[in-house]
């Protein structure tokens, strides 16, 4: 039942982490337990909530949906890559954090790097267009808005 | 300090990933729980095979309710009747299943994907039975002269409402790492939340062990909206088998089980008569309502149908009510509280009601509200019912005036000429309206411990808890307010139970009146502490040391002024004080809905172009928060008025198991909400003047959004089944085409 484990290289965070699983682990689980990256969480495991959304190569993926030996060779980032240092918040947590864009905060790593990857590619997408993107995600708390208004304003401040 | 909107405290360790979420928790040797559930909703066990999946490599144990058959049933933490008693969920199956989803046992292994391998080979085998549906208990309560009302009014109207099944799905699922720690000898339970310190008393009595050797960790907790804290049966295997193998422990559900395992809520059937006055005046209520409880009754008792039977009459006066409330047993998940429990359920049927009283007198709804609404000089108003354990008496409140506020900032007569226009060009446009009163507050105490550290920052322990609501920010707020401080100086304590004695935790919006009352009474007796101290010092007399901009001294001195870390450190361990809040009745504040709405009749889509909620909080603490509880509870109602359900098949199998099934609205279904936060009534109760602001975004979507589509469909009165689907309100649009076309071919 149990498979043979492989060697693996995940270059996350612009870091390499040399680990080893059963080539059946997703990304998320190589991600949290092997590499010990637990901002990324798991919320249904199904594709539909984006709780455990990164970027890889730039694009907002469900890691849950992706075995951890696909991701071999690929940049990937997860929200414990977005703030630049120490001391500086990504644009993005700056203004999830003014403009009450989350609460109990399990959706919000998820949501961030959803954000982060959409105003890369799509540094001026329009408001239609946005909310349709951010509806891929699910947040139970914050009824939607004010994570709108923060991932908005960031896009606007350009 | 009180009234700013500042940024939370909370939000930096959750912007960064670093939150401490009870999946993110583990230590060496961590075992890996999996649940073996029923996939029968109602059947005897013939047997549990466990001996293919004990032998596989990795897995520790296997077991099944033979091993846990001396744990007693899990007890209610609420609203215990005798009649309920029998109807309590074990640990692990007896022998008996009751619904889709029950433990019948659980696989521990090193690994989790392991744990997952072997519980699928752990052989079930149950002779089936039909599902059945019987009722256990009724629970009536009336005040006034029913019969009398009934015999004499103008009008008698009778609905026949019904409410879905649907719950809080918060987006982390439920878990628990229970950590016998080898150091301290202690069983640490590490994701217990919402009552830690009712759960690690419960889990300590229900292991037989010394409370004292039970602490509950409270973490990060990822959304709680009622259904994430209460004491599950998986919690408690997972304290049990730590022991018993003497290792950590550690259950992370996946999606499937939360949907068909957590509870559930709602589902209620009402059949509701009233006794109405050609002026519009309800003069009687006579409800009677069926609660499907699903297959046990948990730790919420009977909570929900005696808070739906209390505040079933709303902020109306009805002069006179008689409820009875009849609980359901079934084979679905058991049922519990979910954001504005009872009362989301009760006010859409109170306000069906009205528009009914409408329809029949010939007069507005909004003339019919106005004439019902319990006046101001009538305040506090004393229901003659109880809930909870407390007499509903509504403390405060101008009811009509905020009333007009929300229908002046709607520009109703204005509103509803530009909806008819639109609806006599073919679109189909309605408004809708919902009026409530909610609660919170709920005591009988809360607990704080306060002290001044020697760098003047304050920490704040309390017995209250975290759902991820803010209430960090909101008790560093009202400290710092009381000590003239930096809010950010401010270190609040919550759910760690070794801390703190004794607390109630979060539930019913009652964290800010309660802990924030008992912080506001310990941040007083600090500053009196202070004062003492420094007269002390000084040789001054009390009265003339006065606490000032954060500073104590004699009046007129500026030499003797001394700050709290300089006090604090002149005098160790002096500035800490224990301060309790004790409350016997709840506040209730109160709000009203808006909701237009736009239907496409080809497809039953509702679109929501406008949604207002207006709601007094008595005083706010930190209105962007409070915001952000209309919005976040504003979805939730929305979703279940429109989307969300959970339906069964005839044999009691779940089809609504994953969120392609559990439709929860995404940012493309949720509105932008306008909001009116008013501060007209504070509470007299409580020190602070606040009323609890979680639930009154949820409360009154249903009703006002069950109005605004039956405005926009043209069916008055056509709505009495929630959530409004696109194919239930395609349903009603055909039969009425249908019915129009057989009237125009006769």
């Amino acid at each position: 039942m149990s498979s043979g484990r492989v060697p693996l290289t995940l270059s996350v965070n612009a870091e390499e982490y040399e680990i080893e699983l059963e080539p059946r682990r997703t990304l998320a689980d190589a991600l949290r337990d092997n590499c010990g990256l637990t901002g990324t969480h798991l919320g249904c495991e199904q594709g539909v909530c984006g709780a455990c959304t990164v970027l890889i190569e730039g694009e907002p993926v469900r890691s849950c949906l992706m075995f951890a030996v696909q991701a071999q060779g690929c940049e990937i980032q997860t929200v414990e890559g977005l703030a630049p240092d120490a001391d500086t918040l990504h644009p993005l947590q700056e203004a999830f954090s003014a403009h009450h864009g989350l609460q109990c905060g399990f959706c919000t790593p998820g949501f961030l790097m959803l954000a982060a990857g959409v105003l890369e590619m799509r540094p001026d997408i329009g408001d239609d267009e946005l909310r349709e993107v951010l509806s891929s995600n699910l947040c139970r708390c914050t009824g939607y808005q004010t994570i709108i208004d923060a991932v908005s304003s960031v896009r606007d401040a350009g | 300090m009180i009234g700013q909107s500042v940024p939370r405290l909370e939000d930096r360790p959750l912007l960064l990933g670093e939150g401490r979420f009870v999946a993110d928790v583990t230590f060496p040797g961590t075992l890996h729980m999996r649940v073996v559930r029923s996939d029968v909703a109602n059947g005897t066990i013939v047997e549990i095979d466990t001996s293919e999946a004990a032998e596989m490599d990795g897995v520790v144990a296997v077991f099944t309710g033979t091993d846990v058959v001396d744990l007693p049933l899990i007890d209610f933490r609420q609203i215990g009747y005798p009649d309920l008693i029998p109807h309590r969920q074990p640990v692990l199956a007896q022998g008996v299943v009751r619904y889709v989803g029950e433990p019948v046992a659980v696989v521990i292994a090193e690994d989790s994907y392991l744990a997952e391998d072997a519980a699928e080979m752990v052989f079930v085998d149950i002779a089936t039975a039909e599902p059945e549906t019987t009722e256990i208990m009724r629970l009536d309560s009336e005040y006034g002269q029913v019969d009398e009302a009934f015999a004499n009014a103008d009008h008698v109207i009778s609905l026949e409402l019904r409410i879905g099944r649907h719950t809080g799905v918060p987006m982390e699922t439920r878990g628990l790492l229970a950590y016998p720690n080898p150091d301290t000898g202690v069983l640490e339970l590490h994701g217990a939340s919402k009552v830690p310190h009712y759960t690690h008393a419960a889990i300590a009595s229900m292991l037989a062990i010394d409370p004292s050797l039970v602490v509950s960790r409270e973490g990060h907790v990822g959304g709680g909206f009622g259904i994430r804290g209460e004491l599950y049966p998986e919690d408690v295997v997972v304290a049990w088998a730590a022991l018993r193998l003497d290792r950590p422990v550690k259950w992370i559900e996946d999606r499937r089980e939360h949907l068909i395992a957590a509870n559930h809520s709602r589902d209620q059937q009402h059949r509701i008569r009233a006794a109405v006055q050609v002026d519009g005046e309800i003069i009687a209520i006579d409800s009677e309502f069926w609660l499907d409880q699903g297959a046990y009754v948990r730790t919420h008792g009977a909570t929900v149908p005696s808070l739906t039977a209390a505040m079933l009459p709303g902020p109306y006066v009805i002069p006179a009510y008689r409820s009875l409330g009849h609980i359901c047993l079934s084979n679905k998940t058991p049922a519990g509280t979910y954001r504005a429990p009872g009362r989301y359920e009760a006010t859409f049927v109170c306000e069906r009601l009205i528009e009914a009283a409408a329809r029949v007198t010939g007069l507005d709804s909004v003339a019919v509200r106005r004439r019902n609404l319990i006046p101001v000089s009538a305040m506090p108003f004393n229901r003659q019912l109880a809930a909870l354990g407390t007499e509903i008496v509504l403390d405060s409140g101008d009811y009509p005036m905020l009333f007009d506020r929300l229908l002046n900032h709607i520009r109703i007569d204005e509103l509803q000429q530009e909806l008819a226009a639109r609806r006599a060009a073919g679109e189909h446009v309605g408004l809708g309206l919902g009026l409530f009163v909610e609660k919170s507050g709920l005591g009988p105490y809360d607990d704080v411990r306060v002290t001044v550290r020697e760098d003047g920052s304050v920490e704040v322990i309390t017995g209250a808890a975290s759902v991820g609501q803010g209430m960090e920010t909101a008790i560093a707020q009202i400290c710092a307010d009381d000590l003239d401080m930096d809010y950010r100086d401010v270190e609040v304590v919550h759910g760690q139970t070794d801390r703190i004695s004794r607390g109630m935790g979060a539930f019913a919006s009652r964290v800010t009146v309660m802990a924030g009352s008992a912080t506001r009474l310990g941040t007083d007796a600090i500053k009196d502490k202070a004062r003492r101290i420094v007269a002390d010092m000084v040789e001054a007399n009390l009265d003339d040391v006065e606490y000032r901009n954060g500073r104590v001294g004699v009046r007129g001195q500026p030499d003797s002024q001394m700050s709290l870390a300089e006090i604090a450190s002149a005098s160790p361990d002096a500035l800490a004080v224990d301060a309790t809040f004790t409350s016997h009745h709840m506040t209730y504040p109160y709000g009203g809905h808006a909701a237009v709405v736009r239907v496409d009749i080809e497809t039953g889509l509702v679109r929501i172009e406008r949604y207002v909620v207006a709601y007094d909080v008595g005083r706010a603490i930190n209105p962007m928060m409070i915001n952000g509880q209309i919005l976040g509870g504003a979805a939730q109602g929305i979703g279940g008025a429109l989307l969300e359900e959970f339906h069964y098949d005839e044999m009691g199998n779940p089809l609504v198991t994953s969120f392609m099934d559990y439709l929860m609205p995404t940012a493309a279904e949720t509105p932008n909400v306008e909001i009116l936060v008013s501060e007209d009534a504070p509470s007299p109760l409580n020190p602070l003047g606040v009323k609890g602001a979680g639930e009154g975004g949820t409360n009154a979507c249903g009703a006002a959004l069950a109005a605004a589509i039956e405005e926009a469909i043209g069916q008055p009165g056509a709505i009495t089944e929630l959530p409004i689907t696109p194919s239930r309100l395609r349903g009603l649009i055909a039969e009425s085409s249908m019915v129009n076309k057989q009237e125009q071919d006769s």
